[in-house]
């Protein structure tokens, strides 16, 4: 009886600071349009911000030159750049040892197609085999190649690493807790944070964008490991103990097989990230798909753009596809005195068709590479195509009349309102959010993060991402969550828009660019527009996923209420899932975090711009303060919103 | 047998650069891509040249401003666009702390700034002074800018300084960055069907002008330090309150150990000097043929041996 007010009481009492914080936040923010709030109190004067990017950039120069950590980096580019040339030499014939390469492109495809088999039978042989061969007849093998000889580098090392540390993590507890604060900043850091350092440390080229790639990629593969190890039951650890196994064993043969699903989870999370990532570092001058992505989507050129576009969706499904069902296959067993040939057919079948196709590409030239002017790309039909639909009266007055409106009535007062908040008000907005979602511990940390930011100096900046971060979520919200809501009423729909929304979640972050681009050309719109695109998969799906695992039992007693369908959604189904559907919202921050930053190169005003702008110098204290920025902000919603949904499913008793 | 020695000589100085040429290491030399036309067809071609002559070439896509740095530790070799007014600055500070070298200027000059083509005179006659531009700065307004001009800037990478320009001179509009270069010659191209008034950042040598007729917008006159010292240009308490250098340089620059390693291609490198029609024809075949640019140069290099022929030896 005790238990009930106290937690009664507390809610009570967050809700009233978080109403006084809202209550002084609104009187300051009148206060400032009645012109009569000093201006200390609606910006930190420049005198007062401490500067924090020369600290840092001493600090990085500390390093770098008098502890020798660039010496040691670049020590360790030699190396990678080595292995880097012999992958770039293999797949698409850099000239550099071992010079056999490149690989005939019907070979690499035939070989694909035997692991699709292997994998998943005939369908996923399809899907590689003819995701290659899409490759090679539209004419971008070598840029595909190029990308891909730098996903194998990078993938493997990610992996190894990610491994290692998540093995570390859980055999010792301390370095678990050492590393959880530093994996959330690392996940919430925008990409091009990490760019800088890996071009002044790795040398730019190549060798940074795979460092900066593999980076990228190690954090899920590290929380997969734990994960993993934890969930491995008592009873194999007891047998593995009785068989008299050393340490090395019980991990070995015990430990690592058990845990083998979330490992290979993981190994699928380390070759997505990376394919998304090396296309993104064509910032840093990769080459490849990326690159020249890159290059036709600034010059308009929709088409072209469109069918690279195919082509790395079609790479990241077929990679995704391959190793989800890695994952699923179990080990094969085979009767003892098997002969070698048959334990190993696919490997046999893989070194025949392999030599057979490089055999044949010696006496048929079409067979190893597809020349300029042999291959069946129709880019620049396509984009005369797109050109001349956008160029249609009405297709332009749609655009145009989109444009003008979001702008005019909604983007551009709302963000000028949010740029017109007091910082102590803004900040005060913030933390009242927190207690009231999260609790008194949420709203600290949401004072301590915002202030640094207010501190940092590029407090209007990050507001301008801030704003167009909630702008497109909302919009986002708005076509995200009703067809989420409809989808989710029959079985069918709810397994085809499910399906969507996965496929959706392989495409590489740059990919979502391109509609965007199509439909509001250059413009501040795209920028919302490619956000909104990208941060609506989460919301459908876990709007979906929330419907339908509430429980039968209390739409059932819904039902015998007498409750209309619409009664039903509001008072029964929408309170139950809203939990799994805030983890959706969650994501769908964190994504257009993520987004907002990249879209800089359409022309934003933002901190993404800032941070674009440090690319094309050596300043690294600035940069990295700019993308601690985007990191603090991201990480208070994240904290705030997964503690709301937490608490709320253990309210509501659901797992 | 004072002759035979004289013969000798001679045939040792004649031959001594032969000797010399045959050092060159095999190791790549590595030249830097950016986001514009003429730079990238120029590499090709260079590239193109130094490859016929025997040497290993790769090419590198980097930032434009980051390669100075790059070409001060050696990780690039060269480089074959220095803009005074666009890399003058990050130029120089490599230069001052060593391990960049000056190869000589292009015969070309240099001008790059706020740029209008011809029609959009007639939506805002007082062009090309800056002051008529900022006074029909509302023709310029787009939904996204509101009641304001928008200016197309370059890459944001380039570092144009038009946002401290339009805080300086205290004008009426919002400075948009392009994503590449491409990215403004396709804004004018749109503009170019119903003739709106647009201001964007341009260059010459560049074949826009031969595609689009315009003119540059005359700001304050350069002053040297305008972008140093608050005091000089029209705002005393700004920097960037003038216009770019109307006649900068075009310039070469390589790594200081370029000389030692590959002394043909370095003596190659020295002699190289493009015109401005030259650069403008190297970007057009890309820009508007839309060629690839290994093809364009190679396209270039057939077109034009008279030129080039002489640079190596």
């Amino acid at each position: 009886m005790v238990a009930i007010p106290a937690v009664t009481r507390d809610p009570m009492t967050r809700n009233r600071t978080a109403v006084w914080l809202l209550g002084v936040a609104v009187v300051m923010t009148v206060l400032q349009y009645s012109g009569v709030l000093p201006a200390w109190l609606h910006r930190i004067p420049d005198a007062m911000i401490p500067p924090f990017a020369i600290w840092l950039d001493a600090f990085f120069n500390f390093v770098k030159d008098d502890l020798g950590l660039l010496k040691f980096t670049r020590f360790l580019t030699a190396g990678l750049e080595n292995v880097l040339d012999t992958s770039g030499n293999i797949f698409y014939g850099k000239r550099r040892w071992p010079n056999l390469g490149p690989i005939p492109w019907t070979a690499i495809a035939a070989v694909a197609a035997v692991i699709g088999y292997y994998l998943g039978g005939w369908r996923l042989a399809l899907l590689a085999g003819g995701t290659f061969v899409w490759t090679a007849l539209i004419g971008q093998w070598k840029i595909a190649m190029e990308t891909m000889s730098v996903v194998v580098v990078a993938a493997p090392l990610a992996f190894v690493i990610g491994l290692s540390l998540g093995i570390a993590a859980w055999k010792y507890t301390w370095v678990d807790k050492a590393m959880k604060p530093v994996l959330s900043v690392l996940q919430t850091l925008p990409f091009f944070t990490y760019l800088l350092p890996a071009v002044i440390f790795f040398k730019v080229g190549p060798t940074a964008g795979a460092v900066a790639t593999t980076i990228y990629a190690i954090p899920p593969m590290i929380l997969m490991t734990t994960l993993g190890l934890q969930k491995v039951s008592p009873e194999v650890v007891e047998a593995g103990k009785m068989s008299g196994c050393s340490k090395f064993q019980m991990l070995r043969h015990v430990y690592i097989p058990s845990a083998r699903t979330e490992i290979l989870v993981g190994v699928n999370q380390v070759i997505m990230l990376c394919l998304a990532m090396v296309v993104l570092t064509a910032f840093i001058g990769m080459p490849g798909l990326g690159a020249k992505l890159l290059a036709m989507m600034g010059s308009f050129k929709l088409g072209r753009s469109f069918e690279i576009g195919v082509t790395i969706v079609l790479l990241a499904v077929t990679l995704d596809r391959m190793s989800k069902a890695w994952v699923v296959k179990q080990p094969e067993h085979f009767e003892k005195g098997t002969s070698w040939v048959n334990r190993h057919k696919t490997l046999v079948l893989a070194v025949a068709v392999f030599i057979g196709f490089i055999l044949l590409a010696q006496v048929l030239p079409i067979a190893s590479e597809i020349g300029r002017g042999q291959d069946f790309s129709k880019g620049k039909e396509l984009d005369n195509l797109i050109k001349g639909f956008l160029a249609i009266d009405l297709v332009q007055s749609i655009t145009y009349g989109i444009r003008y409106f979001l702008n005019v009535w909604i983007l551009n007062p709302f963000r000028d309102f949010m740029l017109s908040i007091p910082i102590p008000a803004m900040i005060m907005v913030v933390v009242a959010f927190s207690v009231w979602l999260g609790g008194k511990r949420e709203g600290v940390i949401a004072a301590i993060f915002f202030g640094l930011v207010a501190l940092s100096g590029w407090w209007d900046r990050s507001m301008i991402t801030l704003y167009s971060v909630l702008a497109a979520v909302s919009i986002a919200m708005l076509i995200g969550i009703p067809i989420g809501i409809l989808a989710a009423r029959s079985d069918r729909w709810s397994r085809r828009v499910l399906l969507a929304c996965d496929t959706a979640q392989t495409f590489p972050s740059f990919i979502y660019l391109i509609p965007a681009i199509m439909l509001f050309g250059i413009t501040a719109t795209a920028v919302v527009g490619s956000i909104l695109i990208f941060a609506m998969v989460p919301l459908t799906r876990y709007t979906i996923e929330g419907l339908r695992t509430v429980p039968p039992e209390m739409t059932e007693a819904a039902d015998m209420a007498g409750a209309t369908r619409m009664q039903k959604l509001v008072n029964v189904e929408l309170p139950l899932a809203l939990p799994t559907m805030a983890v959706g919202f969650n994501q769908a921050i964190m994504f257009a975090f993520f987004m907002v930053i990249i879209a800089a190169f359409i022309g934003t005003q933002d901190l993404g711009q800032e941070l674009q702008r440090t690319l094309a110098g050596t300043d690294l204290g600035k940069n990295f303060v700019l993308g601690i920025c985007v990191s603090l902000m991201a990480l208070t919603f994240d904290l705030v919103i997964m503690k709301w949904a937490a608490d709320k499913k253990k309210a509501l008793g659901l797992p | 047998m004072k002759k035979m020695t004289t013969a000798l000589t001679a045939g040792v100085l004649t031959l001594a650069p032969l000797a010399v040429m045959a050092q060159d290491s095999s190791d790549p030399i590595v030249i830097p891509i950016h986001n514009w036309s003429s730079q990238i067809v120029m590499s090709n071609v260079v590239g193109q040249i130094l490859e016929g002559a025997g040497n290993n070439v790769e090419y590198v896509t980097t930032d434009s401003q980051a390669v100075y740095e790059s070409v001060r530790t050696g990780d690039v070799t060269m480089e074959l666009e220095v803009w005074e007014g666009a890399f003058g600055a990050s130029f120089r500070a490599a230069m001052e702390k060593g391990g960049i070298v000056d190869v000589g200027d292009h015969n070309a000059v240099t001008r790059e700034d706020w740029w209008y083509p011809m029609w959009t005179k007639d939506a805002c006659p007082g062009l090309p002074d800056w002051e008529a531009l900022n006074a029909c700065a509302a023709v310029f307004a787009t939904p996204e800018t509101g009641g304001k001009g928008r200016y197309l800037d370059g890459p944001v990478d380039w570092l144009k300084h038009g946002q401290e320009r339009v805080a300086a001179l205290d004008m009426d509009f919002t400075v948009i960055n392009a994503g590449s270069a491409a990215a403004l010659w396709a804004e004018i191209g749109a503009a170019e069907a119903d003739k709106k008034p647009i201001v964007v950042f341009n260059w010459t040598p560049n074949f826009a002008e031969a595609v689009w007729p315009g003119e540059f917008v005359e700001f304050p006159a350069w002053e040297e330090g305008c972008d140093k010292d608050p005091a000089v240009g029209p705002n005393p308490d700004a920097l960037y309150d003038c216009g770019n250098p109307a006649t900068g340089y075009l310039k070469k620059a390589a790594w200081d150990g370029m000389e030692a390693k590959w002394p043909a291609a370095y003596a190659t490198l020295e002699a190289i000097s493009f015109t401005n029609p030259q650069i403008a024809e190297m970007a057009k075949l890309v820009d508007i043929d839309e060629m690839e640019p290994e093809e364009a140069a190679e396209v270039w290099l057939e077109a034009n041996p008279d030129v080039w022929g002489s640079w190596v030896n």
